[in-house]
């Protein structure tokens, strides 16, 4: 481990910590700099998607792939940017807008159908498959047991459709209302 | 579906095998929320359990700690104290350190010495041979472990010949071998390694019955595995001393134990191992030293203390798995040496976890999305 929190000084500690807002007090930071060190193995001074998946807990995410997209190649002071939606101290503006840009892999502040589809594609591997097809022989309607048709209908029912792009001020409907819990402890000695 | 794996490797299929359910001990509660009632669009986009894990992995993992070497607090941080530690720097490598390689020359001289014209000249003779060879191999251990001032205090009935009983114990270096090997001539099952630790292995150590592997070879497993049980069945060979950890992990936390020692049929010995931290962490960071390096480090440092303790010997209960047997003695052994279980397996420090656990999750997500959307179909 060669690298110690004595690499910082204060007034990094300070800029890290305006460009997340706040979000973490300053040991925290700390503790997420020798973290970073750690795990930028190669002290390239980013960690790439290589040395993250290293990490067995976060390689078995299924979220994993959409995740390294936005972490690879972050310095420091970006890395906690992203974490800093994770934060106690994060409004639920905040972790919704996180969510919303997971979703949103183009970045155009729109997500489509398709950006959904994959996230559920994700979370559901092949267990939701495409090719099954059962059929209600009594109401003789198709069951749904595709995600395509999932999706499709629980957005209908919501208001939307398959065309609908849904933008920041829809996520913060449909998710404000639930408890949005999303909170990740940063270990201090 | 899992497209992107990456350069590593996942895990073959047969170290899936060893794995006791993971899931048993991760935290318990679905990473992905599953919806209850009928499905919504909020159920579906809601996708903070998962990215809260990830986010937690990021931050820190169990894994990470296992491989941590911790670095000693700097005590030498003000003018007075600061002279004091340049003498005993100055003392350790100027003094202490010639001192110990010329005691480490002189061991090897008379072990060579001996050990060349008995393997030699004794070759019809077996029985006296494989006595004075094992003679000869405790001795080189013990000028090892004087090499580098080891202070070792052994707990606990001292191991005997018997056939049919293999001892384990947990790993933080290979010097853990030599402290154990200078009391008891074991045969271990290492890694071959290579340099000139591989030569050692191939010609002195083969002479106490030691077994290789390969790490990296798939076959090698069904071939290490027939040696191990030839070898423990046998009443002349020496004990057999396996680290089913797989890998050097820091003495502070403990992983997975591989089960294949566990399913030979034979009583199990645990051994737990301690170092002292205050003189020296003795954990050995493969991927930041070499063999060399850390024995130099040790014969730079005051010394090596550390406790052993020979454990109560255990069998296979009936109705036990090799698994859950494997588990029991990780728990007597992490319990006694105070290190901390966590559910991985050593070896995911060079390949990448079985898909299987991603599927697992995705699994029970997908069944309750279906369950949601059924429950309207009603």
């Amino acid at each position: 481990m060669g690298n110690t929190s004595s690499m910082l000084t204060q007034y990094d500690i300070e800029e890290v910590q305006q460009h997340c807002n706040n979000a973490f007090s300053q040991q925290e930071i700390v503790s997420l700099y020798e973290r970073f060190c750690q795990l930028d193995r190669n002290g390239g001074g980013f960690v790439s998607g290589e040395e993250f998946l290293s990490v067995p807990e976060f390689a078995v995410n299924p979220l994993s792939q959409r995740l390294l997209r936005m972490l690879d190649g972050l310095n420091f002071k970006e890395f906690v940017a992203f974490l800093s939606a994770f934060s106690p101290r994060a409004t639920v503006q905040q972790k919704i807008e996180f969510i919303f840009k997971v979703y949103d892999s183009d970045g155009n502040g729109k997500v489509t159908f398709n950006d959904m589809l994959d996230v559920l594609h994700d979370l559901t591997g092949q267990f939701i498959s495409e090719q099954q097809r059962e059929v209600d022989l009594i109401l003789e309607m198709p069951l749904f047991t595709d995600c395509k048709q999932v999706l499709t209908k629980v957005l209908e029912e919501a208001g939307y459709n398959k065309e609908s792009l849904l933008i920041m001020s829809d996520f913060v409907k449909i998710l404000g209302s639930s408890g949005l819990k999303m909170e990740v402890e940063v270990p201090v000695d | 579906m899992n497209s992107s794996e990456g350069k590593l490797k996942s895990s073959s299929s047969e170290l899936d095998l060893d794995r006791p359910n993971i899931e048993d001990y991760l935290p318990s509660g679905s990473s992905i929320q599953e919806p209850h009632g009928k499905l919504r669009l909020r159920d579906l986009l809601d996708i903070s359990p998962a990215l809260t894990e990830a986010a937690g992995a990021i931050v820190d993992d169990s894994f990470t700690r296992c491989f941590k070497s911790n670095p000693s607090e700097p005590w030498n941080w003000n003018v007075y104290l600061f002279p004091l530690w340049c003498c005993g720097v100055v003392f350790r490598y100027l003094i202490l350190f010639p001192m110990r390689a010329l005691i480490l020359t002189i061991g090897w001289i008379i072990f060579l010495s001996c050990f060349i014209p008995v393997h030699f000249l004794l070759k019809g003779n077996d029985n006296l041979r494989k006595k004075m060879e094992r003679a000869l191999v405790e001795l080189i251990c013990s000028f090892f472990v004087a090499s580098w001032t080891g202070v070792v205090k052994y707990h606990g009935p001292r191991p005997s010949m018997r056939p049919k009983q293999v001892f384990v114990a947990n790993h933080t270096s290979m010097i853990d071998f030599i402290i154990l090997e200078q009391m008891t001539a074991f045969a271990v099952i290492m890694q071959k390694h290579p340099g000139w630790v591989g030569l050692l292995q191939s010609t002195i150590l083969e002479s106490v019955g030691c077994i290789w592997f390969n790490r990296s070879e798939a076959k090698d497993r069904e071939i290490v595995t027939r040696k191990l049980r030839e070898h423990s069945q046998g009443a002349d060979n020496n004990p057999l001393l396996i680290f089913p950890e797989g890998t050097c992990v820091n003495n502070q936390y403990s992983v997975m134990f591989k089960k294949g020692a566990f399913e030979l049929g034979c009583t199990v010995c645990p051994i737990a191992i301690k170092y002292n931290k205050i003189f020296v962490d003795a954990f050995w960071n493969s991927r930041k030293q070499s063999f060399t390096m850390h024995l130099l480090q040790l014969m730079t440092s005051w010394a090596v203390v550390c406790d052993v303790w020979y454990l109560e010997p255990q069998n296979l209960r009936p109705g036990e798995t090799p698994i859950e047997f494997a588990e029991r003695i990780r728990d007597i052994i992490s319990v006694r040496a105070g290190l901390k279980k966590v559910p991985w397996d050593g070896y995911l420090k060079y390949s990448r976890p079985s898909p299987k656990h991603r599927e697992r999750k995705q699994q029970s997500f997908a069944e309750s999305v279906l369950r949601g959307v059924e429950l309207e179909e009603k």
